[in-house]
């Protein structure tokens, strides 16, 4: 698990590797730590993290911005309420 | 002209990576169709050997129906409590009560016709027990027994060895110093085993009777009470946010308040139902083949004239890998964990152990040749019916775990199969087909498992916690 800044505000979880509960469970506790309108991108390759990911959003009120997937790895952007 | 040569780079660049996820895209459909390929020749194969072996081929393609809707809907027994408990997410909860209210209406269907192989289990605090340990090991594996196989089918290393772990600990533990059998003689066999619609009206019931006990009693009313707290406790918050702030947007500027009354609260308790569509219509038709398949297997059993596949085995001179009673685990429905602990004492036949001095073996299921097996073939079906569609859907990748990740996959799956043996069963047949078969000893299992769900959902936040911080991303950053 890896977290670093890509740029003021934009910050990137690379959880690839990780099965259930890990990924959604890092994006939650990453998200948790950001400010308001901060973006976090989200690497992962489990994909039952999908849906969780998407209803932890839903649900947290952050809005997805962007969602690609490629070969099994996802890539989210998530923008913290 | 530097800027063109560079352009045209740029281009034949683009064009390669292009063509090269043309080539992955082709070579991920071949395997796909070939899965299914590989399992029609094997199944028309088998017919050419004996046509009764259509009984056990049926199996396989029921798993593989199950495989693909496991990994199509992203369907785990584990999310269900422990996403609840981790991340305050209902998608699974709803998912599994839907699969079990749609299943439980077929099911009393199918008993009021006789066309039923479920028969209830032991009722007793060993479900509770059994789904405790089950309820630890599956949330620290990343998957529950069903949720593994279909994980395994998506290249998921961990799953792997969670499942290698599940196999071998319930073999062993069956057989070791003799402590199953007594567990078995001196507790779990004398507990009553009974439906509800049995218990309250008899025997030779109508479709009412049984749709009344079984499904509305003991599956749907349960199933509603468990979704109301689900909704009250964890996912009304956010649901409830969000009408506030459509309510808000429509009330005059000089303000008022805001007021919610019952008709907003079902409207929330329908958005969480239907939150992930995806999971809520697997959830459907998980239920429905769920149904068939049992309606099939008894259809199957009328046709060869059979009870269990032990007596065919016997008929074509297979003595050798039947009970002592001449049966083998053949359940007629869904379940997971028996064929593995089968799998485990295969393994550990060949090694030498004497696998069959102990009842559950010996005496009840048997250790076929896994060819023969045929809850066993059902759960090669669901791993190839998931890698078909994590193929198709470019999903499929495959995943070697971690160090980390390998000690909680093995540790999970030891106590996944600890616990299905003490509850004779796991999500599925602990849980899932005795709540809607009627059987009330269900819901202590899913008890159990919440449990045990949260005691595990407690260590790995601590855990990711101190992993977090030892990534403490304010302090060492690193820009790209």
């Amino acid at each position: 698990m890896k977290v670093k800044k890509l740029e003021d505000g934009v910050y990137q979880l690379d959880v690839k590797g990780y099965v259930c509960p890990h990924p959604q469970l890092y994006t939650m506790k990453t998200l948790q730590k950001l400010k308001s309108g901060d973006v976090l991108e989200v690497l992962f390759d489990n994909p039952s993290s999908e849906e969780s990911i998407t209803a932890l959003c839903d649900k947290e009120g952050h809005e997805i911005i962007e969602k690609r997937s490629d070969g099994g790895t996802f890539v989210y952007r998530i923008k913290k309420a | 002209m530097g800027n063109k040569i560079l352009q045209n780079a740029q281009y034949k660049l683009k064009e390669e990576r292009m063509n090269m996820a043309d080539d992955a895209d082709r070579r991920r459909k071949f395997w796909a169709f070939s899965v299914v390929g590989i399992m029609l020749i094997i199944s028309l194969w088998y017919y050419r050997v004996n046509p009764i072996y259509m009984y056990i081929i049926a199996y396989a393609w029921f798993g593989f129906a199950y495989g693909i809707l496991l990994q199509w809907g992203r369907f785990c027994f584990a999310s269900a409590w422990r996403d609840l408990f981790a991340i305050g997410v209902t998608r699974m909860f709803v998912g599994i009560m839907v699969a079990m209210g749609v299943f439980s209406v077929i099911m009393a269907v199918l008993a009021a016709n006789q066309l039923s192989t479920f028969h209830p289990g032991p009722l007793g605090i060993h479900e509770l027990v059994g789904g405790l340990i089950f309820g630890l090991g599956m949330v620290l594996a990343g998957g529950c027994a069903s949720g593994t196989l279909y994980k395994t089918g998506e290249g998921n290393g961990t799953s792997m060895l969670a499942l290698l772990a599940i196999s071998f600990s319930q073999a062993i533990f069956v057989d070791a110093q003799g402590w199953f059998d007594k567990l078995l003689r001196g507790y779990i066999f004398p507990q009553p085993k009974f439906t509800l619609a049995e218990k309250f009206f008899g025997k030779g019931l109508s479709l009412g009777e049984y749709f009344i006990a079984n499904s509305i009693i003991n599956t749907i009313i349960p199933t509603l009470i468990f979704l109301s707290l689900a909704y009250w406790f964890v996912a009304r918050k956010g649901i409830v946010r969000r009408i506030i702030e459509k309510k808000a947007a429509t009330l005059p500027a000089d303000g008022g308040d805001v007021k919610l009354g019952l008709k907003d609260e079902l409207y929330g308790f329908w958005q969480m139902i239907t939150a992930s569509k995806r999971t809520t219509l697997a959830g459907i038709l998980i239920g429905i083949i769920a149904g068939i398949h049992v309606m099939a297997m008894q259809s199957l059993r009328d046709k060869f004239g059979i009870e269990n596949f032990g007596q065919a085995l016997v008929k074509l001179g297979f003595v050798e890998e039947v009970s002592r009673r001449g049966t083998v685990f053949d359940p007629g429905y869904w379940y997971i964990t028996t064929q593995e602990a089968q799998v485990g004492a295969w393994v550990l036949e060949k090694f030498g152990w004497n696998m069959k001095d102990n009842i559950y073996f010996g005496v009840m299921n048997g250790i076929p040749e896994p060819w023969h097996n045929p809850a066993l073939l059902m759960s090669i079906g669901i791993i190839l019916g998931a890698a078909a569609i994590a193929l198709l859907n470019k999903e499929f990748k495959f995943k070697a775990p971690t160090k980390e990740l390998a000690v909680w996959g093995i540790l999970g799956g030891t106590l996944m199969g600890l616990g299905a043996r003490i509850a004779l069963g796991c999500n599925i047949g602990a849980f899932y087909i005795r709540v809607a078969g009627g059987d009330p000893g269900g819901w202590l299992f899913f008890l159990g498992m919440g449990g045990g769900a949260l005691a595990s959902v407690k260590f790995l936040n601590w855990w990711t916690e101190r992993q977090l911080k030892e990534e403490d991303f304010d302090i060492d950053i690193e820009i790209e």
